[in-house]
């Protein structure tokens, strides 16, 4: 069952998440999420024209504050749970 | 009666009234520990040595006569995606195994500063994301009821710990279900708050918009005991609401002058065992004396609730897990030879389970373009819909009653490999997270020696009544009284 997402697709969207699966993961994950997406287009059939969307239950939008200091956590406080750190700063794969 | 088994209203009076002290009651709630833990596995992480420390330092205060805490002496077990200073905090994930936050999460602060012991760290489903805690990367908690059986997820290590006599508090948090599903399956109480109500600082998320940390307990008085403590709004959470909160223990006592009950058909239809429903109507029945009726009632809405939670939840999945790219904190594959994309890839490919990678991918789905309009915003709309739903419900009923989870406690391993049949259990819960509004659950009868819990929900910032209903019927039905024989052979 291919209605939905394609194999080709979930490898697409594995890139964009920066996760990288098995071939296996590929296939099983595939045929879970075309079954899943069957039962989620049960939602296409409620009638939603002119209704707003709700983003938020509470409502709130903004929440501003004084921009004043205040305590928070010492370098190596901050440093402390990083895979791989240098000279105070958190060491990074390279990009280039 | 072993007094593991007291209530934290029973035992905080004997440490009170000097008959035992604090540390003869870690220590005993240790050595229950040690006698079921090998076949609960309710924790991820057991605070001995600070537990032990923090309870002679309030022993101390108790002899010195120095002002004590709404939660003096009393041992509470925390979600392993609640910040603990200090303390691994793993969110049941290989990627956040060795994670020692910095800092408390404001839940925390509440309870220490009440004088309360941090006794472990409970096994939740990897990330909240979960209705059986299989999917934790330290192996699924048992329900004490029954050790073949799941107790419900997410929250399912903070539940069976209460029901096995293995803490006296504890603390879940509910994102679709994830406090009320493992209480239902653990026969305890457990509370879903209002959107708002319990600042969320600290909480690692799964999806924001949806999540609240909550009470979890054997009583609804204790219950709310501890919602007295963590309730109230903090400046760390721009999402917690300024409100005058109640004294919910004050509030549990007293009579109805009348209650209104709404039962949705939607909730007692197809895919609920009879069993349940049997309980359920055998429940409110026995209601009828306290001047309390009920009437079935249709929020048509209802039916789109399941797909639009799931959607949405994954969606902010797949951005709040963003974070864990192996840079900050968190797993980092050997990297020598490998580039950002590729070190970020492969950390996660090997620190996710499968369910979290799951949601991710379909997450990701929901949000590309294309499909961001069929699924994303649609599910947005369908909120506001179900909302109105609510509210029209709310102005003819004082609150709406249902089955907490639609079926019994099931085997270990019997839906772990089918997803979607996972999902569907979480039928009755997951609405109440899409609109923002309280639950409750508490045990309303026993099937086959495994509880049945019962859901109550009401308008936004109304705990005061669940808890009161909650109360009234514990009195009248005696089940917390009811213990599992997880310690026999």
């Amino acid at each position: 069952m291919e209605k939905h997402i394609s194999r080709e697709h979930v490898k697409h969207l594995s890139w964009l998440a920066r996760l990288e699966l098995s071939e296996e993961e590929e296939v099983l994950y595939t045929s879970q999420l075309n079954e899943i997406l069957e039962y989620f287009n049960k939602l296409s059939k409620l009638n939603t024209e002119n209704v707003p969307p709700t983003y938020h239950v509470i409502g709130k939008i903004n929440v501003f504050r004084e921009d004043e200091i205040q305590p928070s956590l010492s370098n190596q406080e901050a440093l402390k749970n990083a895979p791989k750190k240098r000279n105070g700063f958190f060491e990074a794969p390279k990009i280039l | 009666m072993e007094l593991y088994w007291l209530t934290a209203q029973e035992i905080q009076e004997k440490i009170l009234n000097r008959e035992i002290k604090v540390e003869e009651v870690v220590q005993i709630v240790l050595e229950r520990i040690r006698q079921v833990e090998d076949k609960i596995n309710a924790f991820v992480t057991v605070c001995e040595n600070e537990a032990l420390q923090q309870a002679r330092k309030i022993d101390k205060k108790i002899v010195e006569k120095e002002k004590l805490g709404r939660l003096v002496g009393i041992p509470i077990a925390i979600k392993d995606n609640i910040s603990t200073k200090g303390i691994k905090t793993t969110c049941g994930s290989k990627i956040l195994e060795n994670y020692v936050p910095p800092y408390n999460a404001t839940v925390v602060e509440k309870i220490l500063a009440e004088d309360a012991i941090i006794i472990g760290k409970t096994n939740m489903d990897e990330f909240a994301m979960g209705t059986t805690t299989e999917t934790s990367y330290f192996g699924p908690t048992k329900n004490p009821w029954d050790l073949s059986r799941v107790p419900g997820g997410s929250s399912g290590g903070s539940a069976a710990a209460l029901a096995a006599g293995e803490t006296f508090l504890a603390l879940g948090s509910d994102t679709g279900g994830s406090i009320r599903c493992p209480a239902s399956f653990c026969g305890i109480v457990g509370l879903k708050p209002t959107y708002g109500l319990v600042s969320r600082y600290g909480l690692i998320a799964y999806a924001n918009t949806f999540e609240q940390i909550g009470p979890m307990a054997r009583t609804t008085y204790d219950c709310a005991l501890l919602l007295n403590v963590i309730a109230g709004w903090d400046p760390k959470d721009s999402t917690s609401v300024q409100i005058q909160t109640s004294d919910y223990v004050e509030k549990l006592t007293g009579d109805f002058k009348k209650l209104k009950i709404g039962i949705p058909k939607e909730m007692i239809g197809e895919g609920t065992e009879d069993k349940v429903l049997k309980s359920l109507f055998n429940y409110v029945s026995k209601l009828e004396e306290f001047n309390v009726e009920w009437t079935e009632i249709s929020l048509p809405t209802l039916d789109y609730a399941l797909p639009a939670y799931y959607l949405i939840a994954m969606s902010e999945a797949s951005s709040n897990l963003a974070r864990f790219d192996g840079v900050r904190y968190g797993y980092r594959v050997q990297d020598l030879d490998l580039d950002w994309n590729q070190v970020f890839s492969k950390s996660r490919r090997e620190g996710f389970g499968a369910e979290v990678k799951r949601r991710i991918i379909l997450g990701t789905y929901a949000l590309s373009a294309g499909y961001y309009d069929k699924f994303f915003l649609k599910s947005l709309k369908a909120i506001t819909l179900i909302k109105e739903d609510f509210e029209k419900a709310f102005k003819k009923f004082d609150v709406l009653v249902s089955p907490t989870m639609p079926i019994l406690p099931f085997k270990l391993g019997e839906k772990i490999n089918n997803p979607l049949a996972l999902y569907l259990c979480d039928v009755d819960t997951v609405p109440v997270n899409l609109v923002g509004i309280p639950a409750i659950t508490f045990p309303c009868d026993f099937q086959e020696n495994l509880p049945v819990g019962v859901q109550v929900m009401a308008p936004p910032f109304k705990e005061d009544l669940l808890l009161k209903i909650s109360y009234l019927s514990e009195r009248k039905l005696q089940f917390n009284k009811f213990k599992p024989k997880c310690d026999k052979k």
